[in-house]
């Protein structure tokens, strides 16, 4: 087997908030090989988008970060120099957010903030930079490439930003592309087009992509893997084969409860919404997170809570089959 | 941006020429004219061949006209005090108060800036508490209180300095601490202000994203955006201490053209404070119609509305 080029072990994120620590992400693992596209899914305020900007090292300086192990091509994360990490940054590894429309900085022209990208970690002139510049602005689809290098962000609509956003990611090549719901912000008739650019481009550079979305036709159609978060744990994980023919957490069936097959899913079908409440993350977490608002929730569940593990599919449930027979859910 | 600038151009023109008028009415609205050029003594037909003499007794707009024609080929007018042109008179004056509101502008921003750029990257650390302390100094304290300090502490007490006069530039030092400490604390807090919002912009995080480094993410990222608003207020200040330098002009004795309006005025001059008055404006419009340009070079979004 090859070494992961990312593979991160028991991620915690400690906030301190005015009324004690804020346990936002509690133990989690997750590994990544080359080429391969794994999707976070969960509702908001699961720690998603935290944990993506904690493998970037772009976490506020208040967020506690812990890890057993966070490597990256087999070095360390957690202990690397701010400047090895910046080389990393950008380099081998960049993020796409969540917000196109305010994420580019609106003194300076896209054709400035993408050449940047590369000037950054490349040692090439500028010319070599503004023909990068040019190529990969119509590799997203960008007309008259070369004229929008003289444009502001504000002359841009929120779709071109995000085309522009993309741009600037694969600037160096980058071996892991992390993207953090690129889609949300976009009008709904856009969405599609844009992640279909941005997964056929994955594909064709074939890099390594962790997709953050709500987006289940998505995940059906380009994960390999899938990682279902709730309230800062991952609730299970494993191949998205798997995953979508054998869902075995209670949460994760409740997220696809129409049970959504690859292929056969509809594009932009959202995730089953499950009613309660989340519990508060703030002071001590112990047993399972989802009781609150589980259906087969038991005294056992305040508990220590075993991992059940068959190949890479991993849940956690006191059900050794997370109560799936309940269901009657056809295997 | 040419476009900006000619319409920018256009609108410091109008407002100009408003500001012009006003400073014009100013000769009617404080009293008969004549009357204060015959002097107390005169009789009524002294003041009534003055009137026809200075052409006091014609319509005010054709009067305002002539006075325009003749302000813009550089006439201000006689002053009543010196017998002298009143253009002549404040440009003698006006390298003073020019080098000491350079000078004050120049050194409330360097203070300033960096004091407000290090206190939002530590919010409530040491060097934040010592500038939000140096601001609230600085506007509770008056100028001339703070002049006086000054001298007594650095001309009287050490003699390091002079007191008055303004033949050497040492002379300079202490009204441009005086003179930029008023103006210190607004760009101080307006700078720590626009800094915060800016470093926790979604761009500050794609630049750090992109592997900037700190340096790089903080000025060429952050100050370039937040220096924006600083620039206006910076600008308006530099127009204030021109106008406003009377106090720390009277302080020091230094004989600047702030100095010269607070004579006039007691001296009844009104050619003089006239021209004053058009003067300090017209540089209050030139700062503006600058500080405009530099902030539509500044921030690509301001050009295009
Ligand atoms: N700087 C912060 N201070 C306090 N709480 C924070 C901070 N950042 C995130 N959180 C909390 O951490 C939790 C996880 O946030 P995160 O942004 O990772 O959620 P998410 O899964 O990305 O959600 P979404 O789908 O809405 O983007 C949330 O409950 C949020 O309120
Ligand atoms: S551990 Fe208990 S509460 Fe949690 S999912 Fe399983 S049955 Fe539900
Ligand atoms: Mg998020």
């Amino acid at each position: 087997m090859t070494e992961p080029l990312l593979n991160v072990r028991n991620l915690k994120l400690d906030i301190p908030v005015a009324s004690g620590t804020l346990h936002a992400v509690r133990g989690i693992d997750f590994d990544l090989k080359r080429g391969e596209t794994l999707c976070i899914v969960g509702e908001s305020g699961s720690g998603k988008s935290l944990t993506s900007l904690a493998l970037m090292g772009l976490l506020g300086k208040r967020i506690v970060r812990k890890a057993d192990q966070m490597t990256f091509d087999g070095t360390e994360l957690t202990t690397m120099s701010a400047k090895e990490l910046r080389k990393l940054r950008g380099g081998r590894m960049s993020m796409i957010f969540q917000e196109p429309m305010t994420s580019l900085n609106p003194a300076y022209t896209i054709g400035d903030q993408l050449m940047e990208a590369l000037l950054l970690h490349k040692p090439v002139g500028r010319e070599a930079a503004r023909a990068r510049a040019i190529e990969l602005l119509e590799k997203v689809g960008i007309t008259a490439a070369e004229s929008r290098l003289g444009q502001y962000p504000h002359q841009l609509s929120g779709g071109l930003r995000q085309r522009v956003m993309i741009a600037m990611a694969l600037m160096c090549g980058p071996e892991l592309i992390i993207a953090d719901e690129p889609t949300t912000a976009l009008d709904v008739t856009i969405q599609a087009q844009i992640l279909r650019l941005l997964v056929d481009l994955i594909r064709e550079m074939n890099m390594a992509m962790i997709l953050i979305t709500h987006d289940l036709g998505v995940v059906a159609r380009v994960a390999d893997k899938v990682a279902v978060m709730y309230a800062g744990e991952l609730v299970e994980t494993g191949p998205a084969a798997d995953i979508f023919a054998k869902p075995c957490h209670p949460y994760t069936r409740g997220l696809l409860r129409c049970i959504p097959l690859p292929g056969k899913t509809e594009r932009g079908s959202e995730l089953g919404t499950i009613p309660g409440i989340v519990p508060s993350l703030v002071g001590e977490v112990s047993g399972c997170v989802f009781r609150t608002r589980c259906d087969y929730a038991a005294d056992a569940c305040r508990n220590a809570i075993p991992r059940h593990t068959e190949g890479a599919h991993t849940f956690r449930c006191i059900h050794p089959d997370g109560m799936r027979h309940a269901e009657e859910v056809p295997a | 941006m040419l476009q900006f600038i000619l319409k920018r151009l256009m609108l410091a023109a109008i407002v100009a020429l408003t500001v012009s008028f006003i400073s014009f009415s100013l000769m009617f609205l404080s009293g008969d004219p004549a009357a204060a050029l015959a002097g107390e003594t005169a009789s009524g037909e002294d003041i009534e061949a003055i009137r026809t003499l200075y052409g006091f007794d014609r319509p005010m707009l054709v009067q305002y006209w002539e006075w325009l024609g003749s302000a813009l080929t550089g006439d201000l007018g006689q002053s009543y005090y010196f017998k002298l042109p009143v253009a002549s008179l404040i440009a003698d004056r006006l390298g003073v108060t020019m080098t000491l509101g350079l000078c004050g502008i120049t050194f409330a921003l360097l203070t300033a800036v960096p004091l407000g750029v290090a206190a939002a990257i530590r919010p409530n650390s040491f060097i934040d508490r010592l500038s939000l302390f140096m601001s609230v100094a600085g506007q509770a304290m008056p100028s001339f209180w703070f002049g006086l300090i000054l001298i007594v502490v650095f001309s009287i007490k050490f003699g390091m300095l002079p007191p008055s006069g303004a033949s050497t530039w040492k002379h300079f030092i202490m009204p441009t601490i005086v003179l930029g400490y008023y103006a210190m604390p607004a760009i101080m807090r307006l700078t720590r202000a626009g800094m915060l919002d800016v470093l926790s912009s979604d761009y500050i995080r794609t630049a750090r994203a992109k592997g900037a480094s700190e340096v790089r993410v903080l000025f060429k990222h952050g100050l370039r955006n937040a220096i924006i608003p600083v620039v206006s207020l910076a600008a308006v200040q530099m127009g204030f201490m021109l106008g406003g330098s009377i106090v720390v002009e009277s302080i020091f004795a230094l004989h600047g053209a702030g100095f010269l309006a607070w004579e006039s005025i007691g001296r009844n001059d009104l050619p003089t404070v006239q021209a004053l008055i058009l003067v300090f404006a017209m540089f209050y419009i030139v700062f503006t119609f600058l500080a405009d340009v530099l902030n539509a070079w500044l921030d690509p979004r301001m050009r295009s509305s």
